[in-house]
């Protein structure tokens, strides 16, 4: 038998997972696109070194697992004297994992952008920066807004793995309650649940950002 | 006084030798049209013009200031030179109106309500006044490059490049496009067109430059020149394209 009441008495425990998971979602989504967008342009009009920085980055988090970058932020950086807290590392993880993948995803919508476009705003005497902000980003993102938000939200469910660190999310919760009532079906099965919810909603919210960005598709 | 001055400039992409010493001198009010075949170095001399391309050798000028590449200058330039693509190149993600007045107000810095009252002003004068709020997409190829044409009038530039802007339009909309250009021809601004339209070559312009194998072949006044060609190269060359 089932008893999925006996999890009513730590809706608690799991909400307040389910806050920490959310927090650090929208926080490492912001900052890994931020950090991909920088990379991104770096590695796409950069000067030759800069670009090979970008690309060692985006090589070495894009060949280890997640876990491990993890690991090492937490339990290797304070040999160097680095101490965080579960919560620092998992956020850092996280932005630097998305920043990585990212940076990928943003370049090839960069590199969608015809020379043209680039020759037309310098001809109108637009600087760099100001054809970057004005002219590049909108079209580039729109071209690979639903791989990038693919990627925010497989990061969000890869954050699972900060439970492993004792970051109380949503997985932490899952872990806990069924080992205090032994009602792991339940547990795990309410979790996956909350994990769908929380994807589902986050893909409404994407696509709601993306019709007023690129609104000018919508107009057709 | 020149407006526009080339001395012995050759370009080179590679060992391709491409501008092989161009010499021409452009005045104020001029509408001087650069025919020849693909690969004479038409266009890349018009991009040498607003240093979109780099030169090795010799000397440009535009309104008495040398024409460099080096992104300053290039940005100097463009409060002068203003060009028109083949392509129109007009941005997907702005309005009309936007694209027009996207320079006015960042580059130039004017106040939003004065780049609008000249983007509706260059707007009408290409007759799309009524599509200020539309999306590029929205509108046929011989609108888009009247948006073009606009955009680049909104600078004010002292002379206009134009580089094949009609040969991307099906045939039936390069009227359209070329009427606006003779508009602009009559109200005396200076026009360097790399072109394959003949009649609007003889009928509007004032000077053909012929170019051949990277040199100015032969140039002279538009009507003379096409109805008297004087070298081998040019009368084989209008006998195609006539």
């Amino acid at each position: 038998m089932l008893y999925f009441s006996d999890l009513l008495q730590y809706s608690d425990v799991f909400l307040s997972g389910l806050k920490t998971t959310v927090e650090l979602t929208v926080l490492t989504t912001i900052l890994g696109v931020v950090l991909g967008t920088v990379c991104a342009t770096v590695r796409q009009y950069g000067n030759r070194a800069s670009q090979r920085v970008v690309s060692v980055y985006v090589e070495l988090i894009r060949n280890t697992p997640f876990i491990v970058q993890l690991f090492f932020i937490f339990f290797g950086l304070p040999a160097i004297g680095m101490m965080l807290s579960p919560w620092e590392a998992s956020m850092i993880a996280l932005t630097i994992n998305l920043g990585a993948y990212s940076t990928e995803i943003i370049r090839a919508g960069l590199a969608s952008i015809s020379k043209g476009q680039i020759e037309a705003a310098k001809v109108l005497g637009l600087n760099f920066r100001q054809t970057l902000t004005r002219v590049i980003f909108v079209p580039a993102f729109e071209k690979i807004y639903p791989a990038l938000t693919s990627q925010c939200i497989i990061v969000m469910l890869g954050s699972a793995v900060i439970s492993q660190i004792s970051v109380q999310d949503l997985t932490y919760a899952a872990n806990l309650v069924q080992s205090r009532n032994f009602r792991a079906f339940e547990s795990y099965f309410v979790t996956a649940l909350l994990y769908l919810g929380l994807s589902i909603l986050l893909r409404f919210a994407f696509n709601a950002l993306g019709k007023r960005l690129f609104a000018y598709r919508a107009s057709n | 006084m020149s407006l526009v001055n080339l001395h012995q400039v050759h370009k080179y992409y590679g060992d391709n030798h491409v501008l092989k010493g161009i010499d021409l001198d452009i005045k104020a009010g001029e509408v001087v049209s650069i025919i020849g075949k693909s690969g004479s170095g038409k266009s890349t001399l018009l991009r040498c013009i607003n240093g979109l391309e780099q030169y090795q050798e010799g000397g440009i000028t535009v309104d008495g200031k040398e024409v460099t590449t080096e992104d300053i200058q290039v940005r100097r330039l463009a409060l002068s030179v203003g060009m028109i693509f083949q392509n129109f190149n007009l941005f997907p993600h702005m309005t009309v109106g936007e694209n027009v007045m996207l320079a006015p107000t960042i580059v130039l810095k004017k106040s939003k309500a004065e780049a609008e009252t000249t983007a509706r002003a260059m707007l009408e004068k290409v007759g799309l006044a009524d599509k200020f709020d539309s999306f590029p997409e929205k509108l046929s190829g011989g609108q888009q490059q009247r948006v073009a044409i606009a955009r680049a009038l909104a600078m004010s530039p002292k002379v206009l490049l134009c580089d094949e802007i009609t040969s991307a339009l099906d045939p039936e909309l390069v009227g359209e496009v070329l009427k606006v250009l003779e508009q602009l021809a009559k109200e005396g601004i200076t026009l360097v067109l790399v072109t394959h339209e003949m009649n609007f070559a003889r009928d509007v312009g004032s000077r053909v430059v012929f170019m051949h194998q990277g040199k100015v072949w032969e140039q002279g006044d538009s009507k003379t020149l096409l109805s008297n060609p004087q070298t081998d190269e040019l009368k084989q060359f209008i006998g195609a394209v006539l």
